[in-house]
């Protein structure tokens, strides 16, 4: 498959220096980006197939002794490119707090427990159709130093390859209806509002699992879509 | 086919570590800061350095990403025929420390195709992300010891006076190879020239 990747969807990712982000003030660059174009170092990628990842990594529940506190739920949709065609094989890593708000890592101060059955993290590899499947606990929201009575809402972090260089994306998840929408520099950050939309999962009800956790659905599309090929205009 | 509109970048935030760069952590590291291969054709190096903010800090929560291809400038996965280093990737990621020091041990590129018909100078891709970048930080690196720099189709399109915060320094050797220094300025005086593609 050969892949274009137009500029134009660049638009819908945020802007670098996104102020009210206290953060990208000064991480941010300032002088323009160079444009260059898509050569083999752009348009190649690396491959991590079914072989680099096990089985239990997409089930962030079954990684302890025991099962983690919260909301127990299935996390799934498909991977696709511009012309929504699927990407199978494609890499996603996820990494989440707990059901309490609080990461792992070593520098989270949050004065939230940890829960000594929930890491928060996971990975693996979409199937021939682009989609994939995650079993985890929901993300508690938490407070942040951005701005006085920050919090973020609810999300899941995820990171993913796709066919190349240019497709690799890491971006977040979030939960319909979150009340801190609005008040979020992160989500804002992203300033079109159909643009926010696509990074805010649906609840599916077809794919809940009686008696057992609730079901979101989460559709990723990545950069790039199929080569078409113009017919020679004389001879049309 | 119906289009399809692209997913939005997000920061990778400042926890990521546990999960993608998980050297401290228990979860099993699919991909690291060392990119050698028993297979890997090449001159073995040394490439790191230092990332610094726009107050000349250095940035202690990024990750560094690079993908390159071999020292003959194949890339993997790219060929329908399997390369005969197949154990090389020529993709690695590393954390920074306490003082923002990132660094990997790989194998100098070859050069590689370029547009129309060129020869791209030898370079490695870098991704950079880190709380504060609500997106990947897309740039390059050259190596001042590459004649080739000089006819580069990349490099030419950045203004001269910025190409050398493009240029990796050799500064010495550790465990027989050379050592590459290449420091990252998010912002300000000495910024990186960063790409848009």
């Amino acid at each position: 498959m050969a892949l274009i990747y137009p500029q134009e969807s660049l638009k819908a990712h945020p802007s670098y220096l996104s102020p009210d982000y206290v953060g990208t003030r000064i991480r941010s660059p300032k002088r323009p980006l160079v444009i260059i174009p898509h050569t083999l170092s752009e348009l190649t990628g690396p491959v991590y197939g079914h072989e680099s990842v096990a089985e239990t990594d997409a089930d962030l529940t079954i990684q302890h002794e025991g099962e983690p506190l919260g909301e127990r739920i299935i996390v799934h949709g498909h991977v696709m490119d511009e012309d929504g065609r699927p990407l199978p094989n494609t890499l996603i890593e996820i990494w989440q707090c707990n059901s309490a708000g609080r990461y792992i890592h070593v520098v989270d101060q949050h004065p939230a427990p940890l829960d000594p059955n929930f890491s928060g993290a996971g990975r693996c590899v979409t199937n021939g159709d682009g989609y994939y499947k995650f079993i985890t606990v929901k993300p508690g929201p938490y407070p942040w130093r951005n701005h006085p009575n920050a919090w973020r809402p609810a999300h899941i972090h995820l990171s993913l390859f796709g066919p190349s260089f240019l497709s690799r994306l890491v971006t977040q998840m979030y939960f319909p209806g979150d009340p801190l929408f609005p008040f979020d520099p992160i989500f804002n950050s992203v300033t079109d509002e159909r643009a926010r939309e696509r990074m805010i999962s649906t609840f599916d009800l077809e794919a809940t699992q009686p008696e057992w956790a609730l079901a979101f659905r989460f559709n990723i599309v990545l950069r790039g879509r199929e080569q078409t090929f113009f017919e020679d205009p004389h001879h049309g | 086919m119906a289009e399809h509109e692209i997913t939005p970048s997000q920061t990778v935030g400042p926890f990521f570590a546990y999960a993608l760069t998980p050297t401290a952590y228990d979860f099993a590291a699919l991909v690291s800061n060392n990119l050698l291969t028993d297979d890997a054709v090449g001159q073995a190096i040394r490439v790191e350095g230092t990332i610094y903010d726009g107050q000349g800090l250095p940035v202690p929560d990024a990750m560094v990403e690079i993908w390159q291809a071999d020292g003959q400038g194949r890339f993997a996965g790219n060929d329908t025929a399997p390369l005969p280093n197949g154990a090389f990737k020529g993709f690695g990621r590393s954390e920074c420390d306490k003082l923002g020091q990132y660094g990997f041990a790989t194998v100098k590129p070859g050069p590689v195709p370029g547009p129309d018909g060129r020869q791209q100078a030898p370079h490695i891709n870098v991704g950079i992300f880190a709380r504060g970048i609500v997106r990947r930080l897309f740039t390059r690196i050259y190596f001042e010891d590459e004649a080739a720099n000089g006819s580069d189709p990349i490099l030419s399109l950045v203004p001269e006076e910025l190409r050398p915060t493009l240029i990796a320094r050799r500064t010495g050797d550790r465990d027989g190879a050379p050592i590459y220094a290449f420091d990252i300025y998010l912002q300000g005086e000495l910024e990186t020239v960063f790409f848009e593609a």
